[in-house]
């Protein structure tokens, strides 16, 4: 277990990171090791972390990474959960074990504090058990499903393959065995480490203290000097919508892929939307989007949604109402279809009426924040989320900052996505173990698991040009293809680009898209050098192996025309 | 996406191609001189140092749409790389000549921009008849010193389809509940991606899948239904194919459309047919339409009345099969009878033919007839039938099969009638005239017996036909 456990941090594999993203839509993902994205000091815990869950003690790496140490509370880390402040049961209580608060909570051992997290449901939350790490296995078969069944592509590597097909259960258990075990790595890392897992609904009843129990059973109260609520989302579903869990489904019932139906209307074309998309057309469905807005795959850089469009959707068995609303969606019963109707977004006529045999709401996530006790502490949840400041400590009714009480992940909505709300969570613990610490969030990478895959960091074209008209300076874009790189064309991938936007004027990156090829794991060389405040002046010297898919992004950086070739100070980061 | 990069591991330094905008309309020196000066051409761009040619990937702007200059237009895959190609001058875009997934030859026109909105009807023109003009498909090596002639494969085929391909003769209106009568077409995705390939109408085919929905095999049935009555025998009779055009020894791949028809031809061998033949007397027909010839009645529509009358008294030859599981009877008894006309094949349909009236239906037919001759047969006039009629006897063919149409449950072959030396039951020998008709059907739904019964009924109908006229 602990050995699998290693290899998943060691690379920043598919089955790990992960993102359902964009403002509306999340759950997912993600992966310890991308907590690199802020500090460089945070970087070395990441190493460290790694021993820490691997249990590995005497491992020739260990002198290597204590040198790198800057820290000496670190190795009392590796003693186990420390012993709390006086007058407190705890150092820190965590609400919620997903994976912001599991984040937080090995970091917090590592500071020396003692820790609890209170998991009502499974450990794991979303991203392990109905998000991203199901839903990457579902799509690892979709991908060779797409890939075996492209004649061909098959001829061109001069393969022959027989008809593909596939079985359904197979299928659900592959993602089901995965989230298991996930699932259990993550409950050992925790157990290992000394921190204590405390089971039932976790209720704040005043500062500092934090009651937890069955409902209805015995409740337990319990003090702790600071407090993290990491709670989580649940999918969204519109008003007028009624979900049955058989025909009408949110992404909790269609990663246990139960059906695979004929034709299903998928509600949103986001992340998640887009996503299934790609596993149920490998399987044979054909689909339908319903967007609300005129465009399909809004909050993707405009550019790279259109040539998205161009290659998932347009040439699949899918077709799509943009700028629609389903008002009505009424599951298939006494043999009538699932019935959808569908209104103008503008003019609030009704548009249509799809009869389809299933439909899949995606329409992003909503913060589960009920039943927390934050009238206890005077706290208002805005839309369900959590008011917090940019170092994520809760705001109350009247503005004020609630002491030692903070929110991470997508309860507070900053970022919806699995690797940030870990990264909140360590940015948290630096701050309660006395070193001020602020997140850029700019430098969160975001992913979208299709074939071929969508990634992004930093700002789009479109909000680099705002931000460049109102700060007054110059944007410059450059593109490369994966046309043009000897991997992608070796793997007959050459679909795909990336595309930097930078300020020419000091080579700041503002943002990088990548649609091709392993476009999720290529993000990581541009969002480290965002969260490091590399200039592409400096970084365009590193050197990438030959032949690899980096390749496209070093091209990228070296396409890049910057006026003043001297390197400048690294950027502070930016609170979102 | 204006430029290229090369690989980072060629001898040369990796840099940047920038290329500025590709200029896609020709100087004016290259423009051919029958083409009125504001009509431009886009030409296929040069996109890298090493393309020949270029694959349309899509239009980003349809036929009639305003351009400005600097707009993106179309989006080409060169050997790199996609590519959006952006126009230098205003105008209109008035006709697409290379279509999507089309490829031309750098430097061969692929569309026309009209300067005006007058003008675009003027650049159609000029389209089509380039269109026509091309003889075989572009040459892809050609480095096209006359743009014009070297391009455009896709369009032409297409059009001269589409008429073809919407003559599909198995429809009628749609039975999923949605569809409130016909009002609403409720297709899957696919099914709507093939439609528009095959250049299928949604609002005529027969939907199989659940609740009556179009689906995929649906579109593809009603495309080949449509090719099959292009290849059925009448056409060759009547119009002689002309070898010009096809280059003898060389191998011609299938279009889209004909690979659909290709693997729907195959499929079909799944449809279990089979055929009943009858000889009928056709003595009191034949006195029967020398006495009401000068009312205008013509044999066709006795035929039709006739096969009319016998479907009503079995409607399970009327009916079909579209699921594999269940019978679908149909409501209206509307025969669809073939017509050769010039450059094809298609079925007006007479509808309720067994309720209106010899006279009426006399009319109605010969108002078809002119309407398919004059192509103005509305979609409803040739694609409602229920059962068809196909007769060669006015070539003197005595007996032949029909294939039959997908969406339907059965068709008659009708052949000529001719005198024939007959043993009658007294014992004497005699001259009648006689027709043979061979009827094909789908077993599935219409058994041996129903087929004799149908043409024992048939048979009496014509051999007494006083109940044609009422």
């Amino acid at each position: 277990m602990h050995s699998s456990i290693s290899l998943s941090l060691s690379s920043s594999s598919p089955i790990t990171v992960r993102s359902y993203g964009g403002a509306t839509s999340n759950s997912s993902a993600s992966d310890l090791f991308l907590r690199n994205t802020s500090a460089p000091t945070q970087l070395r815990f990441c190493g460290l972390r790694r021993e820490a869950f691997t249990g590995c003690k005497s491992s020739s790496n260990a002198p290597l990474l204590k040198q790198l140490r800057h820290n000496s509370t670190i190795s009392a880390s590796l003693n186990g959960n420390g012993t709390p402040s006086k007058g407190f049961d705890y150092d820190l209580v965590i609400i919620g074990a997903g994976v912001g608060g599991h984040g937080a909570a090995l970091h917090a051992v590592e500071k020396g504090l003692k820790t609890a997290i209170i998991e009502g449901d499974v450990v794991g939350g979303t991203c392990v058990n109905r998000g991203c790490v199901p839903s990457k296995a579902l799509l690892a078969v979709s991908g060779r499903m797409r890939e075996l069944q492209n004649e061909h592509h098959m001829k061109s590597f001069g393969l022959q393959v027989a008809a593909a097909g596939y079985d359904r259960q197979g299928v659900a258990d592959h993602a089901e065995n995965l989230a298991t075990k996930i699932r259990n790595n993550l409950t050992n890392s925790m157990k290992s480490l000394g921190v204590d897992i405390l089971t039932g609904v976790g209720t704040v009843v005043g500062p500092q203290k934090v009651k937890y129990g069955k409902v209805g059973g015995t409740e337990t109260v319990i003090t702790a000097k600071d407090i993290i609520i990491a709670t989580g989302s649940v999918p969204f579903v519109p008003k007028g919508v009624e979900v049955d869990g058989k025909t009408v489904i949110t992404s909790d019932h269609a990663l246990k892929l139960e059906t695979v139906p004929e034709w299903i209307v998928i509600v949103g074309s986001g992340y998640i939307g887009l996503e299934f998309s790609d596993v149920y057309t490998a399987l044979g469905s054909e689909v339908t989007f319903v967007e609300a807005l005129d465009q399909l795959m809004p909050g993707f850089d405009p550019e790279i949604g259109k040539l998205a469009q161009r290659v998932l959707i347009n040439p699949r068995k899918i077709d799509y109402h943009t700028g629609v609303f389903a008002t009505k969606i009424t599951p298939a019963k006494d043999g009538k279809p699932v019935i959808i109707e569908l209104i103008d977004a503008k003019t609030k006529e009704p548009k249509d009426t799809l009869e389809v045999d299933a439909a899949l709401i995606a329409t992003g996530r909503a913060p589960f924040t009920q039943g927390l006790g934050l009238e206890n502490v005077n706290v208002e949840t805005q839309r369900g989320f959590i008011p917090v400041d940019e170092r994520m400590r809760v705001i109350d009714s009247k503005g004020e900052l609630v002491p030692h009480l903070y929110c991470i992940g997508d309860a507070n909505g900053k970022m919806m996505l699995a690797h940030a709300a870990s990264a909140q969570g360590i940015s948290v613990v630096e701050q309660v173990s006395g070193k001020d610490h602020v997140l850029n969030h700019l430098s969160i990478p975001a992913a979208c698991f299709t074939h071929p895959e969508i990634s992004m960091v930093g700002l789009t074209e479109p909000q680099a040009r705002e931000k460049a008209e109102k700060e007054g300076f110059e944007i410059g874009i450059a593109k490369t293809s994966f046309k043009a790189n000897t991997k992608a064309l070796a793997e007959n991938e050459g679909e795909g680009i990336a595309k930097l936007i930078y300020r020419p004027d000091n080579g700041e990156i503002l943002g990088v898209h990548i649609f091709g090829m392993h476009a999720a794991d290529l993000i990581h060389e541009a969002s480290n050098a965002i969260a490091l405040g590399t200039r592409i002046q400096d970084i365009k010297y590193a050197v990438h192996a030959h032949p690899t898919l980096s390749e496209v992004i070093d091209e990228l950086f070296k396409s890049a025309k910057v006026k003043n070739d001297v390197s400048s100070a690294v950027a502070e980061p930016v609170a979102v | 996406m204006a430029h290229l990069l090369n690989s980072s591991f060629t001898p040369t330094p990796t840099t940047t191609l920038r290329r500025p905008h590709h200029p896609l309309t020709a100087p004016t020196t290259r423009r051919p001189t029958q083409i009125h000066a504001k009509i431009r051409e886009i030409f296929m761009p040069a996109l890298s140092s090493t393309m020949t040619e270029g694959k349309i990937v899509s239009w980003i702007k349809s036929e009639g749409d305003k351009l400005s200059k600097g707009e993106s237009v179309v989006v080409v895959e060169s050997d790199k790389a996609d590519m959006d190609v952006e126009t230098f001058y205003d105008g209109y875009l008035a006709a697409i000549m290379v279509e999507e997934g089309g490829v031309a030859a750098v430097g061969s026109a692929i569309a026309l921009l009209a300067e005006s909105e007058d003008e675009i009807a003027q650049a159609v023109y000029k389209a089509k008849n380039q269109s026509a003009s091309a003889p075989a498909p572009a040459q892809a090596s050609a480095s096209a010193p006359e743009p014009a002639q070297a391009s455009a494969p896709a369009t032409a085929p297409a059009q001269t389809l589409a008429p073809a391909l919407a003559s599909a003769p198995a429809r009628v209106a749609s039975a999923h509940p949605a569809s409130e009568g016909g009002k609403r077409v409720v297709a899957s995705p696919y099914a709507k991606k093939l439609a528009k390939e095959l250049n299928v109408d949604l609002g005529l085919v027969v939907g199989s899948g659940p609740m009556g929905r179009v689906v995929a095999k649906d579109v593809e049935a009603a495309a080949v239904a449509a090719a099959l009555a292009v290849a059925e025998p009448g056409k060759a009779v009547a119009e002689p194919v002309k070898p010009d055009g096809v280059e003898l020894g060389s191998v011609v791949p299938f279009t889209t459309m004909q690979g659909a028809v290709s693997r729907n031809m195959v499929e079909s061998l799944a449809v279990p047919t089979f055929r009943v033949g009858y000889t009928i007397t056709t003595d009191a027909l034949d006195a029967l339409y020398k006495k009401i010839k000068p009312k205008g009645v013509t044999m066709t529509a006795l035929l039709a009345k006739a096969t009319a009358l016998a479907l009503a008294k079995h409607p399970v030859v009327n009916s079909s099969c579209r699921d594999g599981k269940s019978f679908t009877y149909n409501s209206n008894i509307n025969v669809a009878v073939a017509v050769a006309i010039d450059g094809g094949l298609i079925t007006p349909v007479l509808q309720n033919a067994d309720k209106v009236d010899i006279y009426s239906l006399s009319r109605k037919w010969k108002e078809l007839v002119d309407k398919a001759r004059a192509k103005q047969l509305q979609p409803h006039e040739y694609t409602t039938g229920t059962f068809t009629l196909s007769n060669l006897g006015m070539f003197g063919v005595d007996r032949f099969d029909a294939i039959l149409p997908p969406g339907t449950g059965a068709i008659m072959a009708v052949g000529a009638s001719e005198p024939t030396v007959v043993a009658t039951k007294d014992g004497r020998i005699g001259m009648k005239t006689q027709m043979q008709v061979n009827v094909t059907a789908d077993h599935r739904v219409i058994y041996g017996a129903d087929l004799a019964q149908f043409l024992q009924t048939l048979a009496k109908i014509i051999e007494d036909p006083k109940d044609l006229t009422f």
